[in-house]
């Protein structure tokens, strides 16, 4: 039973660890499938996360601080695809050059407003979001093993959350049952091709970047305003990066997004279960073996030895019409 | 209604200082195959893009179906009924041929439906036209005849009228164009307008109605094409008069350079592309090496000459053996005599993105009259660029430009004289003069033929049939990876095409 408790406690911490990867990676998606790299996932979640946490706290009110989240996340994206679509610009430096805004600003702007040392104020009442208790929870809670299962792993958590899991079946859906998904995912391969067809490539590729930008916002605002309570200087702690190695590792793919998502969190939650326990014949691991795995992961993965990663084939390049 | 399809008027357009297209008049008749023909850069793709709406022309006007139409983008062309299958096809390599047809004409905003009904239409288009094509297989996994097939389809999916073909053939094989050329036949006599843009004079005799020639940005005239002939065009074309049977004396081979015996190559997949080959070439004759492409020619080139590993077999160059197990180093073989042209110069035999002198040193860098101590002697490589470029009439004329801003005859030019110029024992030559213009065709036939006549055993592999037969002094056809006969230049034509379709094959190819 001990053991039992054990797993329940480490699936549930998966979960909630996954959720902001899942949805920053499904943010990726969007914008690399349509052929314009993002490797500023980062620094879009870590301002949504400062966004929502200073708008939640100023308003008390966890819904404008989402809005608020989302708008400065999407603005940012709108930066990159500026510099990358319009500009035809470089879209890894654009990228990284909004992960260095994001860290900077974030701190400067909250230690200016705030005084607490690059912190938002503590969020609580209707500046957080709260959990959710999904029906008969609490009645069903002492039932043997599907007891525990129901209301500890799939009740309990936060709207974002359910958010984020629905966000899988709807972004594959979106890709490849409508004409969106359809014309972003050939603007990603060819855009000449989505071009002859009469379609703007310009207008495609704005589009996909901006759900990203929304996407990064859910993410951002589950982590300073959901399971933390309040925004912390760098806070999103390198998750836009494992975000986008995810998405590698699920090679573009909303369903392999979401497995990729989860061996990640649950790496993490191991990493958290296991500080300072040794394991029988290995004996302790050390905690940065257990966080650095998934980019070992993905290193391994596009090395060629599971499978292999075809990114999109305009990816990174921006679009001329030729002569 | 009027019987024209289209009538361009006065069009003109200019990129900055290069002027494009000037003053074009263009009528093209209703229900006819209208060619147009020119060098490489002499506006053609330019003037087609403008019908098409990829760009906007500076001045004149455009009439389709007698209306006056402004095309502001491909959308309008559309909609005029225009429809256009590029030189670089425009799919999506990992989408099935439905989703590629769809693209840009689905129905509404959720697929479900659009499907079902483009799957229809498809079929219906297939069976009209006799244009078969599995509506669920993966554009990659297609060869490349049944890819344009899919462009094809995709205009006529689209509505259109008036068909603009830019350089069709240029990816295809000789069975594979044949089979086009018939399909765009049927299609004239079910009352589709064709517009052909090519450089090939052979298809312009073959199929067209009518002709227009370009040069440098001007219609320079229209001809009906039964009345017309080929040495006429051409001369149009280029503005001179163009030899298009090269001269050669008889060859007087000699010794043996270069000997292949029983060599076996397989590609990436590891299938055997190379089955057991041997030949021997002698100095001073030219050996061709014909075949449909994709029978083993390429893999048969990267072998000899040390860039793909065989599993067996032997080479012997000038009577040493060469290392075929992938350890050979290009340099060792540059230095013992062996002169490699690549079959694709973009991706082989050029960076272009380097300076034309840079290009024509690559290679070769390693030798002293290049070199300063440990540094390059830009001086030397500089002026001995300029000697070639004189000797070879490359055009511009400038050292120190990038090798991309040159014309792909110049830039075939610049690898030539790279690999010519040092003298070697063995000239390995691959697609000579593709998308070459006819000027250059020219010169570089006259070059190869002087290689051989200064004792050079020389290696040709060209996919057009043409070409081997105009050069070579003996003749292997190579199918599936066989030598399957050997021939001298005088076989016919039909004799050569029945080796490369594999004989037996033949009779399903010529359905």
């Amino acid at each position: 039973m001990d053991y039992f408790h054990i797993a329940i406690v480490t699936l549930e911490s998966t979960i909630r660890l996954s959720v902001p990867i899942i949805l920053a990676a499904l943010a990726g998606l969007f914008s690399e499938r349509s052929g314009v790299f993002d490797i500023g996932l980062e620094g879009k979640m870590l301002a949504a996360a400062f966004a929502g946490g200073a708008v939640g706290a100023v308003y008390e009110s966890a819904f404008l601080g989402l809005l608020a989240a989302i708008a400065v996340s999407t603005s940012l994206a709108l930066v990159h695809a500026f510099a990358s679509i319009t500009q035809r610009g470089n879209q890894i430096v654009s990228g990284v050059a909004i992960n260095f805004i994001a860290l900077g600003a974030t701190v400067i702007l909250g230690q200016s407003w705030f005084r607490q040392g690059g912190r938002t104020p503590q969020l609580s009442g209707n500046g957080r979001f709260d959990t959710v208790t999904l029906p008969f929870a609490d009645t069903l809670a002492n039932v043997p093993v599907l007891g525990p299962i129901y209301a500890n792993l799939i009740s309990g958590h936060f709207l974002l959350t359910y958010f984020a899991f629905a966000m899988v079946p709807i972004t594959w859906w979106i890709l490849y049952r409508t004409r969106f998904g359809l014309r972003l995912r050939a603007v990603g391969e060819n855009p000449g091709a989505v071009d002859t067809a009469g379609i703007s490539v310009t207008r495609m590729r704005y589009m996909a970047v901006i759900c990203c930008g929304i996407l990064c916002g859910f993410a951002g605002a589950y982590l300073s305003m959901a399971v933390g309570a309040g925004f912390v200087k760098g806070m999103t702690a390198g998750k836009g990066f494992i975000a986008l190695a995810a998405l590698i590792f699920a090679k573009w793919k909303p369903v392999n997004v979401m497995l990729a998502c989860l061996l990640f969190g649950f790496l993490d939650a191991m990493a958290i279960l296991m500080q300072g326990r040794p394991l029988p014949l290995i004996g302790e691991v050390p905690v940065q073996f257990m966080q650095a795995l998934p980019y070992i992961l993905t290193v391994i993965l596009l090395a060629g030895f599971i499978g292999k990663a075809i990114p999109p084939k305009a990816g990174g390049v921006p679009y001329v019409k030729e002569r | 209604m009027s019987d024209l399809a289209i009538e361009l008027k006065g069009i003109d357009k200019s990129f900055g200082a290069v002027h494009a297209n000037k003053n074009i008049n263009l009528r093209v008749h209703k229900g006819t195959i209208h060619g147009i023909i020119g060098e490489n850069g002499a506006g053609k793709s330019t003037l087609m893009s403008i019908l098409y709406g990829f760009y906007q022309a500076d001045r004149g006007d455009i009439m389709v179906n007698g209306a006056k139409v402004t095309i502001r983008d491909p959308n309008v062309a559309i909609a005029s009924g225009i429809g256009m299958v590029h030189q670089h096809f425009m799919l999506v390599d990992n989408f099935s041929v439905l989703e590629n047809v769809m693209l840009g004409a689905e129905e509404n905003a959720i697929l479900n439906r659009g499907i079902i009904n483009a799957r229809a239409e498809l079929k219906r288009l297939e069976d009209e036209y006799a244009l078969e094509v599995d509506p669920d297989a993966i554009i990659e996994e297609l060869p490349v005849g049944l890819q344009q097939r899919v462009e094809i389809l995709k205009a006529l999916y689209r509505g259109a009228e008036i068909l603009i073909l830019d350089e069709p053939t240029g990816v295809l094989t000789p069975p594979e164009a044949d089979h086009l050329f018939r399909i765009l036949e049927q299609l004239r006599d079910q009352g589709k307008t064709i517009i052909l843009i090519t450089h090939k004079l052979r298809e312009i005799m073959a199929i067209t109605d009518e002709v227009s020639v370009m040069r440098r940005g001007e219609i320079v005239a229209t001809r009906d094409t039964a009345k017309t002939s080929v040495e006429e065009l051409a001369e149009l074309m280029v503005g001179r008069r163009v030899l298009l049977r090269v001269e050669k004396g008889e060859a007087h081979p000699q010794d043996v350079k270069l000997a292949v015996s029983g060599l076996t190559v397989r590609d990436n997949r590891g299938v055997v592309m190379v089955d057991d080959v041997s030949f021997d070439i002698k100095a001073g004759e030219i050996v061709g090496i014909a075949g449909v492409a994709g029978n083993g020619q390429s893999e048969l080139l990267e072998s000899i000459t040390g860039i793909r590993h065989a599993e067996r077999g032997t080479v012997m160059l000038d009577g040493d053996p060469v290392d075929v197990s992938g350890n050979a180093d290009a340099t060792e073989l540059r230095k013992r005599g062996l002169a490699h042209v690549p079959e694709d110069r973009h991706h082989m035999g050029l960076v272009l993105s380097f300076e034309e002198n840079e290009n024509a040193m690559l290679g070769y860098h390693y030798d002293e009259a290049y070199l300063n101590g440990p540094m390059l002697n830009l001086d030397n490589i500089r002026k001995s660029a300029e000697k070639s470029v004189e000797k070879y009439d490359i055009r511009p004329p400038d050292v120190r430009l990038k090798t991309a801003n040159f014309s792909g005859g110049n830039q075939q030019k610049i690898v030539l004289a790279r690999e010519m110029e040092r003298d070697p024992v063995v000239l390995v030559i691959g697609q000579p003069t593709r998308g070459v213009d006819v000027g250059a065709i020219e010169f570089i036939h006259k070059r190869i033929i002087e290689m051989r006549d200064a004792g050079k055993a020389v290696l040709l592999v060209s996919v057009e049939l043409d070409e081997i037969r105009a050069l070579s002094d003996r003749i292997l056809v190579m199918f599936a990876g066989r030598i399957v006969g050997e021939r001298l230049p005088d076989a016919t034509e039909g004799e050569l095409g029945l080796l490369m379709a594999g004989v037996e094959e033949n009779q399903e190819a010529a359905q």
